[in-house]
């Protein structure tokens, strides 16, 4: 069985250590707060300026002043911390950022990135993705594995304009785990019901299989 | 003096054709009142460098809508149907630049630094024709800083010496727009007398700040409200 969006996010949630600072991008990425356990200290940083960001305000919490990057109502947990755009942006480009999660439309074996032009869409813009995926420590992307219509979108080379070159570590679909590596694209986990034929027959790129390789783990 | 009373009189002087950063991320820390300036007085071919572009009936995508912009120098324009057709039909001139680009431009520009290297954009198109160097193993693309003839921005608190303090996430782009405009036009909503804020908080010094002025009526449109059930419901 495919996982869900729900499971994906999920799953990507057990890539978040204690004590990290993370940075979630807009859509699928945004549910993985949901699922970082309660015990696990993690500060998850918005780039429009905020270190710690809280959950969803309740009705009488809203503030018109204090949004996430994707533009929702948010509040922030004790200990949190406020700043500009352009400190923001030098703790993501200096590395100091543990963690970024994000979408994609398309990741080639050599760890590109293709997530901003969107197919007979007027481009609404980059947005921070391509700071994000040059200046976090590890650049995590989650995705379906195949496009609407059935095609790979792990592919040799990608065919949508790049957000990045080659900053991809891991990417996490609805049916794997696959890291990118020096040597090429390697399977780490499978979902439950797939076998790693029928992931390789999805994927463009032949993987290597990890000796250790798993059945993703999630609810 | 750097405080006004007329909001109109403090942007009277701007010309057809002027550079204007506007400060705001979303609808967060725009300057809605020196917008609605702006749109009153109808100055037209305005470049605008501001992080996007506003919605259809609000904040800078008023100015779409009565055709005052020509250029527009953003990292996301998502929001706006206006923005689509005119740039579709080649009517409006568009740059798009990495948001940490766009900021470290800004910043840059009214720090006296003509430009600098940066990782984002390595190897896209936002790059084509942009020199790029390689650093310990690393590649870089050259950006140039930016400034403005005017910036907008948009303050909580103010004082008549021109420090500003900004609430929460409003905080964005406007301080490094204060030092990268000729002439900043700031609007807070509390003007108090220099003394009165603690100077151990000013977040934007006021030698950045050229006009202040106190504004009131603020809509704040939240762009997603977003919310989560109470506790104890």
């Amino acid at each position: 069985m495919s996982l869900t969006r729900e499971q994906i996010a999920q799953r990507a949630a057990q890539e978040i250590e204690g004590g990290f600072y993370v940075n979630l991008g807009i859509g699928i990425p945004t549910l993985v707060a949901n699922y970082i356990p309660k015990d696990r200290h993690v500060i998850l940083q918005s780039e429009n300026g905020l270190l710690g960001i809280g959950p969803y305000p309740t009705e009488d919490e809203v503030d018109p002043e204090l949004i996430n990057a994707g533009k929702e109502t948010i509040t922030m947990i004790p200990g949190a911390s406020l700043f500009s755009s352009a400190e923001s942006f030098a703790m993501i480009r200096g590395g100091h950022i543990n963690l970024s999660i994000l979408g994609g439309m398309e990741v080639s074996a050599a760890g590109d990135l293709a997530n901003w032009v969107v197919p007979g869409k007027m481009v609404k813009g980059p947005g921070g993705a391509m700071d994000l995926v040059n200046g976090a420590q590890r650049v995590v992307v989650i995705m379906e594995h195949c496009s609407k219509n059935g095609h790979p979108k792990i592919v040799n080379s990608c065919s949508l304009p790049l957000t990045g070159k080659g900053v991809v570590n891991r990417i996490i679909t609805d049916r794997a785990v696959i890291d990118v590596t020096k040597t090429g694209l390697v399977l780490r986990e499978i979902a439950p019901g797939y076998s790693v034929e029928d992931v390789q027959l999805v994927t463009e790129p032949k993987f290597r299989i990890d000796p250790q390789l798993k059945t993703i783990e999630v609810q | 003096m750097k405080v006004w009373t007329s909001i109109d009189e403090a942007i009277n002087d701007i010309q057809d054709g002027a550079t204007i950063m506007v400060g705001g991320f979303g609808l967060v820390g725009i300057p809605e009142k020196l917008i609605e300036a702006l749109l009153r007085k109808g100055t037209k071919d305005l470049t605008i460098i501001s992080n996007n572009c506003g919605v259809d009936d609000y904040a800078l995508g008023t100015l779409l809508t009565t055709r005052q912009i020509r250029k527009m120098v953003a990292s996301y324009v998502g929001e706006n149907k206006e923005f689509e057709r005119q740039f579709l039909s080649g009517e409006l001139e568009l740059e798009f630049v990495p948001q940490g680009t766009l900021a470290e431009r800004i910043r840059a520009g009214g720090a006296g630094i003509p430009a600098f290297y940066t990782p984002a954009g390595v190897g896209t198109q936002l790059a084509k024709g942009k020199e790029v160097r390689g650093f310990n193993g690393k590649e870089y693309v050259l950006e140039t800083g930016l400034t403005a003839d005017y910036s907008f921005v948009k303050a909580c608190t103010g004082d008549t010496m021109g420090n500003l303090i900004y609430n929460k996430t409003s905080c964005n782009f406007n301080p490094m727009m204060a030092a990268a405009g000729k002439v900043t036009v700031a609007e807070v909503e509390k003007l108090k007398d220099a003394g009165e804020l603690d100077p151990n908080f000013i977040h934007t010094p006021g030698i950045y700040v050229q006009r202040i002025i106190e504004c009131s009526g603020y809509e704040k449109r939240i762009e997603r409200r977003t919310v989560r059930v109470s506790r104890g419901n």
